[in-house]
């Protein structure tokens, strides 16, 4: 089913999505990827704050290309989620909302999405021309220094994402292989 | 008779090559695509496949990157034995090259030192691959690889008795474990013989071919075929969401080896299997 959803994504909203959804996303979002996630749990290791509340809010794994004159970001698509699988848990259980990303996930992240009720989205690979246009505004908010791996926050207006998995922890990355494989074993 | 050729001149085409690279497909990746389009069986893969067609054509026309992570530089560059490079270091004015293109094209900078992880700001060095052929000219191929696909690239030092059905197990491995981390559908590069780094370097090199060129040597072309049609049948499809266009191309190199070894190297690339050519 196709689905237009406000982010920060409600708790009902999210329960509801099922693997396999088409969803587009209008509101705030956040970047973050691998230098951003290993500095919040360092943080958190120092029992220090986040830079940003991430109470309910969606992180999209993302490092932007540098934005041309008059536009608001550069190409904007997603990277390899796997690589915050290790910080993801934790995030989780502190009251992140969704995440948005593509590839698989590891068996603890999937637990902590069943535990949490959260959402994996996936937006399309490689696809960061025509997803930057669906982003009406960036401003860095923490880890300036990080460059392309700052924290961002987004304005987003009708951002095409996938449901991958569920709140109950279906994977569509699973489910679609075995419809579509062909394989003789 | 020696050429002279001024290294201004070459660093001046990396850096153009590199803009071009980073906002344009080769035609023959655009042919693919469209056969892609065609082929897929399932609706949400179609659906993919149109939103990277719509993807390709925002990035030409608005010079927006095709995709945000505009790669590591990767050269290959071929001198002719009678060319005189006069100038800089060749070395030094490839990486000036690079240095201008992602710092003037607005491409991002994404290498790091290893273990510090300390942005070198313009994205060199490059990793440049140097061949003396006969002639007079340069020919030089940009190919940025982005490191989503990169990182689920493998090698495999296989035994002689592992033969071709060790090469075809190695080949379906790698791309099952990279399924939808790897952005396909995707382009698989193959290195089979040679050393530990000529299979790889090989199977980089492979992923630069045009892919309306088929090779030379039969086994190799029913190879490529054979390993096309399996890989579309495991049912990855396109951003893995399912489906039957899985890869575009199976693209294999390969070289004389060892008695005692068989090195099998896969490169996977994205379905932005980005490479510009030129000769100077």
């Amino acid at each position: 089913m196709d689905f237009h959803i406000n982010a920060p994504i409600k708790k009902e909203d999210a329960r509801k999505l099922q693997s396999g959804d088409y969803v587009y996303l209008t509101g705030t979002i956040y970047t973050a990827r691998d230098a951003a996630h290993k500095r919040m749990i360092e943080t958190l290791d120092r029992r220090e704050p986040l830079p940003f509340d991430i109470e309910g809010n969606t992180i999209y794994y993302m490092g932007p290309s540098p934005a041309r004159e008059g536009r608001p970001i550069g190409s904007a698509g997603p990277t390899t989620s796997s690589r915050m699988d290790k910080y993801t848990p934790t995030l989780l259980d502190l009251g992140m909302g969704c995440m948005i990303g593509k590839g698989k996930r590891s068996k603890e992240v999937m637990e902590a999405i069943i535990r949490n009720e959260s959402v994996y989205f996936a937006a399309v690979g490689g696809a960061g021309a025509l997803l930057s246009k669906c982003i009406l505004s960036s401003e860095v908010i923490a880890y300036e220094d990080l460059g392309t791996e700052a924290i961002r926050r987004l304005t987003v207006k009708d951002f095409p994402v996938i449901v991958v998995i569920d709140s109950k922890g279906n994977n569509l990355y699973e489910t679609a292989i075995k419809a579509y494989g062909e394989e003789l074993t | 008779m020696l050429r002279t050729v001024k290294s201004e001149e070459i660093t001046k085409s990396i850096k153009e090559m590199c803009i071009e690279a980073n906002h344009v497909l080769s035609k023959d990746m655009e042919d693919v695509f469209l056969n892609a389009v065609s082929t897929e069986k399932s609706q949400l893969g179609r659906q993919v496949l149109c939103q990277l067609q719509e993807n390709l054509k925002i990035a030409g026309e608005e010079m927006i990157p095709i995709c945000q992570d505009t790669g590591m530089a990767v050269v290959f560059i071929k001198v002719g034995q009678d060319v005189h490079i006069e100038g800089e270091n060749l070395t030094d004015a490839i990486n000036r090259g690079v240095s201008q293109g992602y710092v003037e094209g607005f491409l991002r900078k994404s290498i790091v030192e290893p273990i510090e992880r300390i942005n070198t700001n313009d994205n060199t060095p490059a990793v440049i691959h140097y061949e003396i052929v006969s002639g007079d000219k340069i020919d030089i191929t940009v190919a940025p690889k982005g490191f989503g696909s990169e990182n689920m690239s493998r090698i495999f030092m296989l035994k002689p008795s592992d033969g071709l059905d060790g090469v075809k197990e190695a080949i379906m491995t790698t791309v099952k474990e990279a399924g939808p981390n790897a952005c396909p559908p995707m382009v698989v590069g193959v290195g089979i013989g040679g050393s530990f780094e000529k299979c790889a370097q090989m199977a980089k090199h492979a992923l630069t071919r045009d892919l309306s060129e088929k090779p030379e040597i039969a086994y190799v072309r029913e190879l490529e075929e054979e390993m096309l049609l399996k890989i579309n049948r495991t049912g990855i499809g396109p951003g893995g969401l399912g489906g039957s266009v899985t890869a575009l191309s199976v693209n294999i190199e390969t070289y004389p080896t060892h008695i005692a070894g068989l090195p099998v190297a896969v490169n996977i690339c994205c379905h932005v299997n980005r490479h510009a050519h030129r000769v100077i």
